[in-house]
């Protein structure tokens, strides 16, 4: 029922957006649909309530109705409000003026702070520090140990001891820090629930000990309504300072952001978005923004293709798009691409408007099979057919199907697909002319529709 | 402790929040909208998700209507009807007809998959059953060993490799093992991995049918472990791992915290996948077979 919340919301939006005069009906309609969409992705539904009292209220004001066109004004006011719930700019780490930085870090079990604490240390060390981890868990079997695999495994320093308490170890790790110089220090803490009163006041006495510059909680990105208590919980005992939402890699809108964000007020400051030791990367709140609300996520689609694609290509095929050119031979191209990139699904969840492309299209890039029978199918044509899949009459289609060793309903879903994508591409295209890409890429970030 | 006082008392901290808030709200007082519209809240405050939220209110407005019910009271029976149907689909144990019987537990990473596999392996034990524990989760660092330590507490067999081996060659060793040992129960635990990775869930289609192979009818169970605090992308979760081998029941953990597992209840509508057991803390013995009724009437008792 709502596995396309997403479309709808940006139905609703859309409809706002057409018209000249809002009625209060109008406003409701549209705050239901954003109320829906912000709960299915796991906003908590008290932050919920207080987010869409405060875009109604702006929605039935004054800059609104006295605007020619109020539909479009609400939407800006949507996002901009969710922009300025999640944070507006991206906040980095705090570093110590004098002595080594201490950073602690914190969660509950399963969030994944072990794997995060070695990936800041990569990441540290790439920004030309010299950090030391120190394993504080000494209650999960085996957590120790994994901590000191990782950090091995990227060569950098884990300091432990099995013998010792958390605070002591904590003590210790700070001590070879100042006096071996590393800096900053990230202390690995054990996972622990927010209402184990002992647990929590086992991390208030490592944060007497260490005095931390940091205190990072750890979020799984795809916690639920719960995520509130458990930060508020944290918040409360040790006072955070920043959240890392982990599993982003995962098809989570990551609606625990919001939720965490506005019951503690720290800013995430990254994200794990891989099982690699580089996957952790900088959060922006906008992006985030409009992956809670489904509509895309234009920027990390364009960095994400900049990263996998080959640039004169791209140009090439920016080219053919603009002036819908796309052929069979392209898409057989693109799809090779694609899957360098990762899921089509996936990127396709961050064009705008991809809730309207039909899920046959998005399903396609799941299966591998399914794509050597595309590129089997393609390669059987001629180089005419291809140019202009339109004289495929099913003579033709016979032979293609005899000729890939497939039956001539795969060729026909084939050339069906390939029409949709084309009309998605068309549909970009229109975007771009009316500057919303471009727009996008300077920043200055619209609702693309 | 007899199982459903361990049930219970895993449920008890919960209670406070969630349940307590539905016996207050089913006290007393007549039933209107704004009785429903505080019902919806509370269900999608405690995961239950929006769409499974609005059926079942949906449902209940209208059959409470039909049998023209005045009182909260008796709303409350329907519901706690209605909850327990739902957590009661798809409730038949396979069995194996021949031993071993095998378990496989899958998850994204971080549900409580090791933890519970040893959990799991005590409960056997404490049965009476020969138990063999399969390292699977060959990825992540020091799972191992940390299964090994498990196994250790809990007094079963452990059969490992070394890490970054292939889990299908592992499970092949197990299987054949387990037969020569004359082991009863197998329980496999495998590496964390999001339901979206295309390799990843390969990898795990292939163990499948490699115990599948070994031994027809195995694994007779696939029960997918999922953290009671994951939110509604728990669905896509269980969705995922069930078009890529048949999930055969879940595993709700860390039910000792304030979040309320409502989650199960959207999988249990949607898929039609029963929980068979819920972890309720980080001992051994924290594990107990899932009661739908009970849990239902949990929910809901003042």
């Amino acid at each position: 029922m709502f596995s396309n919340l997403a479309d709808k919301l940006q139905n609703t939006l859309k409809q706002l957006r057409g018209k000249g005069k809002l009625s209060e009906k109008d406003v409701d309609t549209a705050m239901r649909q954003i109320k829906l969409a912000l709960l299915e992705a796991d906003v908590n539904f008290k932050v919920v309530k207080d987010f869409i009292a405060s875009i109604r209220e702006r929605a039935v004001g004054e800059e609104v109705m006295s605007s020619l066109t109020p539909g479009q004004q609400v939407v800006k006011i949507v996002n901009e409000e969710m922009t300025r719930l999640m944070g507006e700019k991206q906040s980095g780490l705090a570093y110590a003026d004098k002595g080594p930085t201490a950073v602690m870090v914190v969660g509950l079990q399963g969030s994944g702070k072990t794997t995060t604490v070695v990936k800041l240390a990569a990441h540290l060390r790439r920004a030309g520090k010299n950090p030391l981890v120190v394993a504080a868990d000494i209650y999960r079997p085996g957590a120790v140990k994994q901590l000191e695999v990782l950090s091995e495994s990227i060569g950098e320093k884990c300091y432990s001891n099995e013998e010792a308490d958390p605070v002591d170890i904590c003590r210790e790790g700070l001590e070879l820090a100042g006096r071996d110089n590393y800096d900053p220090v990230i202390f690995d803490t054990a996972g622990r629930l927010h209402i184990d009163e002992d647990m929590m006041s086992e991390i208030a006495a490592i944060k007497k000990a260490v005095k931390p510059h940091e205190v990072l909680l750890v979020v799984d990105a795809m916690t639920g309504q719960d995520a509130v208590n458990a930060a508020a919980s944290f918040n409360e005992t040790v006072g955070l300072s920043g959240v890392i939402l982990t599993k982003l890699d995962g098809d989570t809108r990551g609606g625990a952001a919001l939720s965490v964000r506005a019951v503690t007020g720290c800013p995430v400051k990254f994200i794990g978005v891989g099982e690699k030791m580089e996957a952790l990367e900088p959060f922006y709140p906008d992006r985030m923004a409009s992956r809670i609300l489904g509509m895309g996520d234009v920027l990390s689609l364009i960095e994400k293709a900049e990263a996998s694609v080959d640039r004169d290509k791209a140009r090439e095929m920016e080219q053919k798009l603009r002036k819908q050119q796309f052929t069979l031979d392209d898409f057989k191209e693109q799809l090779g691409q694609l899957r360098s990139m990762g899921s089509l699904e996936d990127i396709m969840n961050m064009i705008p408007g991809a809730g309207s492309i039909p899920k046959e299209v998005k399903q396609m890039s799941l299966n591998e099979d399914h794509f050597s029978r595309v590129e089997a199918i393609i390669g059987s044509m001629t180089k005419k057919e291809k140019q202009d899949p339109s004289i495929l009459n099913s003579s033709r289609r016979r032979r293609i199907a005899l000729g890939s060793g497939t039956k001539v309903q795969d060729v026909n879903r084939l050339l069906n697909q390939f029409g949709q994508m084309q009309k998605m591409f068309r549909q970009m295209g229109t975007l771009d002319k009316k500057g919303a890409l471009k727009k996008l890429k300077k920043g200055k970030k619209g609702f693309p529709f | 402790m007899s199982l459903v006082n361990q049930f219970k008392n895993g449920l008890a901290r919960s209670k406070t929040g969630f349940i307590g808030r539905l016996g207050k709200l089913f006290s007393s007082g007549e039933v209107n909208d704004e009785f429903y519209e505080e019902l919806e809240e509370i269900l999608i405050s405690g995961d239950v998700g929006v769409e499974t939220t609005l059926k079942l209110v949906g449902e209940l407005k209208e059959d409470a209507k039909n049998l023209k019910y005045q009182e909260r009271e008796q709303v409350k029976s329907l519901l706690l009807e209605k909850l327990t149907n739902l957590l009661t689909s798809g409730r038949e144990e396979p069995v194996a007809s021949e031993k071993p019987h095998v378990i496989l537990l899958v998850g994204v990473n971080g549900s409580g998959k090791t933890t519970s596999a040893a959990k799991l392996a005590n409960l056997y034990r404490t049965a009476g059953k020969n138990v063999l524990l399969v390292a699977g989760d060959t990825f992540r660092a020091a799972a191992i060993e940390q299964l090994e330590i498990w196994s250790e507490r809990a007094g079963v067999e452990l059969i490992k490799q070394q890490p970054g081996s292939d889990p299908s060659a592992l499970f092949f060793d197990a299987m054949n093992s387990a037969r020569a040992r004359d082991i009863d129960v197998v329980i496999g635990d495998t590496a964390g991995r999001l339901h979206n990775k295309f390799n990843l869930m390969e990898e795990l289609k292939k163990v499948y049918r490699v115990v599948g192979r070994c031994l027809e009818g195995a694994p007779h169970q696939v029960l997918l472990v999922v953290d009671a605090t994951t939110g509604q992308n728990a669905v896509s979760q269980a969705r995922s791992f069930n078009e890529a081998l048949p999930v055969s029941g879940l595993i709700l953990t860390k039910l000792d915290g304030t979040a309320r597992g409502g989650i199960v209840i959207s999988i249990g509508d949607s898929l039609g996948i029963p929980v068979r057991y819920i972890g309720t803390g980080e001992k051994m013995e924290d594990l107990a077979p899932f009661d739908p009724a009970l849990f239902a009437r949990a929910l809901l008792e003042t």
